[in-house]
């Protein structure tokens, strides 16, 4: 049975693209503020959340196809081997290194190695989250 | 500060232990969230709690907070956020199968 | 900086998450995990031998010096470990290829057993307390995965006091960190153990020490067993050969790191407390072993019977004990193995789980009754097969420190091991055989192998001990000198 949830639809709607948008801020703001790849990750993944809540599970599946377990594997591999890639340099495992680039548009933007890592950990925390949510209300 | 912290800690302890001894399986599920929780705010309140800066070197700040007990509770909060996820499909798929949520019930359900 | 001593625990994660994407091939999930391991394992034998060598080796994570950053630190003790558990993984990984259990292999079966490894050997080769515990926290959620896979009704119940049971040591673990931390103001174990010898331990620190003896003590079925038969009974065969080798001795292992690197100033206390605790251990498990007819519950009960003897050896407290203990621990994650696959391959060939319901199976299958034999031998410390050593030098130990009484409860609890033991052969194997030659389930080559080659490692390990001595006798050197470690797990150079 279908529910017309037409506000809660609606609001989502624009609500979705707000939370993605503060999921990032807080992903990127994560190297000298609170926030980070764990923190962005959870905020990413509320908001498909809330489309699942919003709409049902098919029809947010087939606008977002993707299988989120393999979402979460990619995370930490991207994790793990940003971890080994230190040893590529003849450093120790997990060493890090971060460095200042002049970009046309940004101007001068620091950039670290860190922030490979947190990628991998946002994505494996999107990934893990949708997973549990998805099989916990697959069948409710 | 501590004081209170520590109080809290208790309350949100004997909270957990009336929770994990009940029949009801989310119950359970609910206590062990909130077990975690007490620890974490321990792990938090031994560190001292004390205002200050973010420990970077060279930040505007005159004093600065400790800052391994937050990378601890972020870890511990992690972890416990995995196991409550994997304990509550756990719990369900349990009472699909069995059939009861009542943990007194499941235990007849062993010996088949 | 030796970056390999991250490889027996990073290998596994990445082949492991690798293998998720080969979900529909068994084939490559079964072959790519054996071949992970075998590699894990020729590493930890280099580093193994490396630290024969060079002494200990430690690894900064990221370059921050201890005691700030975190380390691995792999001395004998932890590496002879390690390579022992990548050993008996590869052969229980083996069985698993050919048990072909497509239900469980579809739901991701050796990503999460490797998972499980890379716990393992983290927590074994951890310098910090607080690492310790996220290892612990891997291998465990590794487990949980792995005790509810497949969704039996019995797994789910059993699964649901397993992880409660884990979640409230975890709590207990955590509780310790954190009234540690505050008092003492450092994670890293070699640092804590020296400032503890600077404050020669107060009363406050010897409780503190009681905490953690009461978690590692559930972790490694020390008097708190009582979830251990249950849940072990319910999984299959390779899963909880794995679990019988290698869950209980990480909590063993830690048992024995913390008693003797960090809280060894009271003995008088603390190693009472495990030694009476060992000796619970030893007569519950006893009582349990031949209180059952069921084979897999006495095999659980031998288990605890285990760990309460290796206890015996960090209770006595001297450098021949404690080498009987490392001896005994390498020895019981062998054969314990093997004990759970010949007793998991039992009941798979005959459906029965009681010894009372089946016998004569030596005339269906000769060579698998004979093995079968030499494990209980094994297992009881007849001579030539590699228990012997242990129990003879963890006598000799506790009765060099005085401990009578333990000394009598630790052999009659090995002649209830062979009784137990030998119940199930004298009923299952010899006598009439009940099964007809032309109904008896095929016994896979493969499945067979596995257990061949671990009967095999326990006669080497038995003949071959002048082999192993030299690696046991540094590992109990570090273990009883806290400053070796102290030394190479914190000098700056």
């Amino acid at each position: 049975m279908r529910e017309n949830d037409i506000i809660l639809q609606t609001v989502s709607k624009v609500a979705v693209f707000i939370i993605l948008t503060f999921g990032v801020y807080l992903f990127l703001s994560g190297h000298h503020n609170p926030g980070g790849g764990f923190i962005g990750g959870l905020t990413l993944s509320s908001a498909f959340v809330l489309l699942y809540i919003a709409f049902d599970v098919e029809s947010v599946n087939a606008g977002i196809p993707l299988n989120y377990k393999m979402v979460a594997a990619v995370g930490v591999l991207i994790a793990i081997c940003t971890g080994m890639g230190s040893l590529l340099f003849g450093s120790a495992f997990l060493s890090q290194s971060s460095a200042y680039f002049n970009l046309p548009v940004f101007g001068k933007t620091g950039f670290a190695t860190v922030t490979l890592f947190e990628s991998g950990v946002a994505l494996g925390v999107v990934g893990v989250v949708i997973t549990i949510m998805v099989s916990i209300s697959e069948d409710v | 500060m501590e004081t209170i912290i520590t109080l809290l800690i208790g309350v949100l302890v004997s909270v957990a232990t009336y929770l994990l001894l009940s029949k009801n399986v989310i119950r359970v599920v609910l206590g062990s969230a909130i077990l975690s929780h007490a620890i974490h705010l321990l792990l938090i309140t031994m560190g001292g709690l004390k205002k200050g800066g973010v420990p970077i070197l060279g930040g505007k700040v005159e004093t600065y907070v400790d800052a391994l007990p937050q990378a601890l509770i972020l870890t511990a909060i992690v972890i416990s956020f995995a196991v409550t996820a994997f304990f509550l499909v756990l719990m369900y798929r349990t009472y699909q199968s069995v059939g009861t949520d009542n943990l007194h019930e499941m235990r007849g359900t062993n010996d088949e | 900086m030796n970056n390999i001593l991250v490889f027996p625990m990073v290998l596994p994660i990445i082949a492991g998450v690798l293998l998720l994407f080969f979900r529909s091939n068994p084939k490559v999930q079964r072959w790519g995990s054996i071949l992970t391991m075998v590699v894990v394992f020729l590493i930890s034998l280099w580093i193994l031998e490396k630290v024969m060598d060079e002494g200990i080796l430690r690894l900064d994570f990221g370059e921050w010096a201890p005691p700030f950053g975190i380390t691995f630190v792999a001395d004998a003790f932890a590496m002879l470990l390690v390579t022992t558990s990548s050993l008996v993984t590869i052969l229980c990984l083996l069985y698993a290829a050919f048990a072909k259990d497509e239900k469980r292999e579809k739901f991701f079966l050796y990503p999460f057993l490797l998972l499980l490894i890379a716990g393992v050997n983290g927590a074994f080769l951890t310098g910090d307390l607080f690492n310790l515990f996220v290892c612990f926290e891997v291998m465990l959620l590794a487990s949980y995965v792995l005790m509810t896979l497949g969704g039996e009704k019995k797994q789910l119940t059993e699964g649901i006091k397993y992880i409660l049971i884990n979640i409230l040591s975890s709590w207990f673990f955590l509780l310790g960190i954190a009234y540690l931390y505050g008092t003492l103001g450092t994670l890293n174990m070699a640092h804590l153990s020296q400032r503890i010898a600077e404050v020669g331990q107060p009363p406050l620190l010897t409780t503190i020490s009681i905490l953690f003896l009461i978690v590692f003590s559930l972790k490694a079925g020390l008097v708190l067993y009582f979830w251990l038969p249950g849940s072990y009974e319910a999984l299959p065969t390779a899963i909880s050969a794995l679990f019988a080798a290698l869950l209980t001795k990480v909590g063993v292992y830690a048992l024995f790191r913390s008693f003797t690197l960090l809280f060894y100033h009271e003995p008088s206390i603390t190693h009472t407390i495990i030694g009476v605790m060992a000796m619970i251990t030893m007569i519950g498990g006893s009582i349990g072993a031949i209180a059952y007819k069921d084979v897999r519950k006495i095999v659980a009960y031998n288990v605890i019977i285990a760990i309460g003897f290796i206890l015996v050896g960090l209770a006595s407290n001297n450098v021949e004990s404690i080498q009987g203990s490392i001896y005994y621990l390498v020895h019981d994650i062998l054969v314990k193995g093997l004990l759970f696959l010949m007793v998991g391959t039992v009941i798979y060939l005959t459906g029965k789980t009681r010894f009372d319901q089946v016998s004569g199976l030596i005339t269906n299958y000769p060579l698998f009754g004979w093995i079968f034999l030499i494990t209980l031998l094994s297992l009881g410390g007849i001579p030539p097969f590699s228990g012997f050593a242990g129990k003879l030098l963890i006598g000799k130990g506790a009765l060099v420190a005085g401990e009578y009484v333990m000394v009598a409860v630790a052999f009659l609890s090995s002649l209830f091991v062979l009784y137990s033991l030998l119940r199930i052969f004298l009923n299952m194997f010899w006598g009439e055989t009940s099964i007809l030659k032309k109904n008896q389930i095929y016994l896979s080559k493969g499945m067979l192998a596995s257990c061949l080659i671990l009967a095999m490692l326990t006669i080497g390990l038995g003949l071959g001990m002048s082999v192993v001595s030299p690696y046991v006798a540094e590992a109990a050197n570090v273990l009883t000198n806290p400053n070796l470690y102290i030394e190479g797990a914190l000098n700056n150079d």
